[in-house]
């Protein structure tokens, strides 16, 4: 992976910045000692590693503010930091930038159920949103896998997506409003408790740029009462096609489960060797699930249950407990770490119009066979976001690259069959010069020309989101 | 007026143009004050281009008739989720109202408490800036978070950045049932209390509206489910018994000629049509809407006014002139029918904080560099 070259001149003022900064931050929220630095070295895309120039850890906005008076003043490049679990490598650092991470503001700093909205400081867990108004029945709908441990933060950033964001859609349809930092050091407010923007839609580009426009140290989101019940149904289907052709029938039928889920053979038998929940051996699995009440429940498991009958399913598992329940999703929830366990994986994120699914799974096993790496799917089937799983072997030369040639190709075939390099786990330095093939040279200009807007020094996040090529320019002026 | 067939066409004409374009759908939602420039239309970039029923996706060209594509998605017994306004009727014009002008002024009816904004149905747009470039961002598949979201920004932009020339939406099944629970005789402050508990119920709701003076005369509160029939039947039910303790007469409606009639009613804001004062629409934190609408009432006696999105939208028809604006602290307020001279001073759009008026104006020079689009509409 290119980086830019480190900027020498900041590098070699390294000690003035940390004692500037140590002027407007506690001792403790500092954090310059190499061997310490080494802890945000990289995000959840290991296989790219750089410690930072130095770490702090604000404790709120002003202290946000503060910082980035400083490294305004200085040239300094930021790297916003949420929890670390990026897999695109959008919080790595380069060796020249601060990284600036607000897992101290955890805060909630307003629930108000009337209006239906919870005002939180960015550094909370996501999971850790809905545990502050779960009691009352409420929760936050978008639901990453990750949501122990991500952060708002990046949430935000990322525009992160769930396993229920069929129904409730994406982060971006839940925030309803921010306290964003500027590279300047300017506080700004954006949205709030209202609906909707009366001018320019600035927090919908906020929301999913990366880190690279601002930093979001509070949020207002939107929060719903929870549903009276859920529960899932799983099916196994002996082809791709046919599960497929069911998914795209149930929604043409008009119901609107909150979730479907889609493994194929190799992520079913996978999952089935790591965890055991009994799945069946067959070519693709389907786990729908429906909320509502018993017998609303009943009502849309009928209907889904009769198309999917028409479909010839090898298997149809109803649930009649919550112990049930569990099991159907014990393999989908272990499937990422069934992967791990057999080898070292790289998850993809592209997304495809669904009618394309049988075809791209048909090609990805081709490309598979040429690479000679195996690859499992798993994925949200109901929006066509792709989770490929590649499996290589770290230790052997020459695997990473191949796996990346490898995983590269399957985001192109995305694009190609009309769709996207990234659902939701965003671009960072993973995706970054594969952003060519989906964007025209003036489709990335105008978006490079928003960030001019926001972050005339490109100083924020700056070696992320665009090909090195693309932004070389706008980054050679800046500096 | 200029009419491109194309949007090569849209360029070039946007291009080598030297005046500013007053750039319009079927120009039934033309609330700027001045309307300066030559008047630009996308009609002929017309046509459904891409319909895919089973994964719930629409792609057009911006000018296609809004007609045309309900009539379309209602072929495959489908609909858009933001249940868009007709703009007509309040704003006394006609005109053939678009796709392209509906994602462009962000226009959501009832349900965007529950199925979001026009926004957030928006998957992707082809556009033409101000200096004639072709540009494409987002797509046409539900979850893609590649590079910035400039789908949301053009959404809401007016055409202020940009020429639409095709967009392309999420869109949902038409569910099988309707259910309104009707109340009747709640003040405003009580009914914003029981469209709150309804909307914070887990019945999901999908419209919530409150008419203090309904068509009968008396105060008006609806709420509505859709989904299945049993769903529908259970919770109505629910709600009218949790609603209960607001003392109300309350009854429950399914019949679906009388609720989409009643729904339309309050999505076109069909009060209004054909007055003669001024028509505001105001975003609040919905507990907020008694007292803001307090302070009109004392401001200008005779304001009349319709809260939807349970009570976060407020619609209001005052005495001519009359500055709304400066009674809403929190949230925006929009001047939509006014004569010229009041959209002048009073401006038809909420200012903006001065960081953000300057973020704005800054990405207005970016995308529009000779300021030919619209301009002023938004300023
Ligand atoms: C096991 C696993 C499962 C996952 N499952 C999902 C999933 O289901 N769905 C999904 O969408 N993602 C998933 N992810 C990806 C990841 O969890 C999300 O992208 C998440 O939102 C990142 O949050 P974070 O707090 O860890 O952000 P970080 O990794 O710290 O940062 C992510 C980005 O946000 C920026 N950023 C951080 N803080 C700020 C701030 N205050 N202001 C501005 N920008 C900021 C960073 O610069 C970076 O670009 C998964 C990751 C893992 C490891």
């Amino acid at each position: 992976m290119d980086m830019p070259t480190p900027n020498p001149e900041v590098l070699a003022k390294k000690g003035r910045v940390v004692s500037r900064l140590r002027q407007v931050l506690p001792a403790d929220a500092v954090i310059s000692d190499e061997a310490e630095t080494r802890a945000y070295e990289c995000d959840a895309l290991t296989a790219y590693r750089c410690p930072p120039l130095a770490a702090v850890l604000p404790a709120s906005t002003e202290e946000v503010a503060a910082v980035l008076k400083i490294c305004h003043d200085e040239n300094v490049p930021v790297v916003p930091r949420g929890a670390g679990t990026s897999l695109a490598g959008g919080s790595m650092p380069t060796a020249d930038s601060i990284i600036l991470g607000v897992a101290r503001m955890t805060e909630v700093l307003e629930t108000d159920y009337e209006n239906r909205f919870i005002r939180v400081q960015t550094g909370r867990t996501n999971l850790s949103v809905s545990g502050a108004v779960e009691e009352d029945g409420f929760f936050y709908a978008p639901d990453p896998s990750s949501q122990l441990a991500c952060a708002i933060a990046g949430n935000i950033a990322m525009n992160s997506g769930g396993a229920h964001c069929l129904k409730y859609g994406v982060t971006t349809n839940n925030l309803m409003g921010v306290t964003m930092v500027t590279m300047d050091g300017e506080i700004m407010e954006i949205g709030g408790a209202h609906l909707d923007a009366g001018g320019l839609d600035l927090l919908g580009v906020i929301c999913g740029s990366e880190g690279q426009l601002g930093v979001v140290t509070e949020a207002t989101l939107r929060i719903l009462h929870k549903p009276e019940g859920a529960r899932p149904v799983l099916m196994g289907f002996d082809s791709n096609e046919v599960a497929g052709q069911c998914v795209s029938d149930i929604i043409k039928a008009g119901i609107l489960p909150v979730a479907i889920e889609f493994m194929d053979r190799p992520c079913i038998r996978a999952t089935e060797d790591f965890a055991k929940a009994g799945y069946p051996d067959c070519e693709a699995l389907l786990i729908i699930e429906v909320e509502g009440s018993d017998q609303e429940i009943d009502a849309q498991l009928e209907r889904i249950l009769a198309i999917a009958r028409t479909h010839n399913p090898v298997e149809l598992r109803e649930s009649s407990s919550t112990e049930e329940s569990a099991r159907i999703w014990l393999g989908r929830k272990s499937a990422f770490g069934a992967m791990g366990q057999i080898n070292d994986y790289m998850c993809l994120d592209g997304t495809i119009p669904v009618s394309q699914l049988p075809y791209v799974l048909r090609r990805i096993g081709e490309l598979s066979k040429d690479y000679g790496l195996d690859v499992g799917n798993v994925f949200h089937a109901g929006d066509g976001n792709m989770h490929p799983l590649i499996l290589f072997d770290a230790n052997k030369p020459g695997d990473l690259e191949k796996c990346e040639a490898f995983g590269a190709d399957i985001l192109r075939l995305c694009v190609e069959v009309g769709g996207c390099l990234t659902g939701e786990h965003g671009v960072g330095i993973e995706k970054r010069d594969l952003m060519v093939d989906q964007y025209a040279a003036a489709d990335l200009d105008i978006q490079m020309a928003v960030k001019d807007v926001f972050d005339p020094k490109w100083l924020l996040n700056p070696a992320k989101v665009f090909p090195l090529q693309s932004s070389e320019p706008r980054r050679m002026a800046a500096e | 007026m200029m009419t491109p067939a194309s949007e090569a066409e849209t360029a070039e004409m946007v291009a080598s143009t030297k005046s500013a374009l007053l750039i319009q759908g079927g120009g039934t939602r033309n609330i700027g004050a001045q309307n300066i420039g030559t008047p630009f239309s996308t009609a002929a970039l017309s046509g459904v281009r891409l319909y895919e029923p089973g994964a719930l996706t629409i792609v057009a060209g911006a000018g296609t008739p809004m007609a045309e594509i309900e009539a379309t998605l209602a072929s495959e017994s489908q609909r858009l989720a933001f249940e868009p306004v007709d703009h007509r009727g309040v704003l006394g014009t006609n005109g053939t109202p678009t796709i392209g002008g509906a994602v462009a002024a962000n226009v959501s009816g009832p349900r965007r408490i529950q199925a979001g904004a026009c926004r957030d149905s928006l998957l992707g747009v082809r556009f033409v800036d101000g200096a004639g470039r072709i540009l494409k961002n987002g797509g046409r598949v539900m979850k893609n978070v590649t590079g910035y979201d400039l789908v949301k920004l053009m959404a809401g932009s007016w055409g202020t950045l940009g020429v639409l020339t095709e967009v392309s939406l999420k869109v949902q099944a038409i569910p099988e049932a309707a259910g309104t629970v009707t109340l009747r005789g709640l003040d405003a402050t009580a009914a914003t209390k029981a469209m709150s508990a309804a909307l914070g119920s887990p019945y999901d709701v999908s419209g919530a509206a409150h008419l203090p003076v309904g068509k009968d005369g008396t105060a008006v509160t609806m709420i509505r489910v859709e989904g299945l029939e049993t769903s529908v039947a259970y919770r109505t039910e629910k709600l009218k018994a949790m609603l209960a303790s607001t003392g109300a007469d309350i009854e429950i409606t399914h019949d679906a000629a009388t609720a989409a009639q009643a729904w339309a009613w309050v999505r076109d804001v069909t009060p209004f049509h054909n007055g003669a004062g001024d028509v505001w629409r105001i975003s609040v934190k919905p507990t907020d809407g008694p007292q803001v609408v307090a302070a009109i009432e004392a401001r200008a006696p005779g304001a009349q006014v319709i809260y939807d999105w349970g009570g976060g939208l407020i619609w209001v028809e005052v005495t001519a002139d009359t500055d709304v604006r400066a009674l809403v602290s929190q949230g925006h307020a929009t001047l939509m029918r006014a004569s010229d001279a009041t959209k002048d001073r009073l401006g038809v759009f909420q200012p903006e904080p001065a960081p953000l008026a300057a973020l704005s104006a800054g990405l207005r020079t970016k995308f529009d560099p000779r300021s030919i689009l619209n301009p002023g509409l938004m300023e």
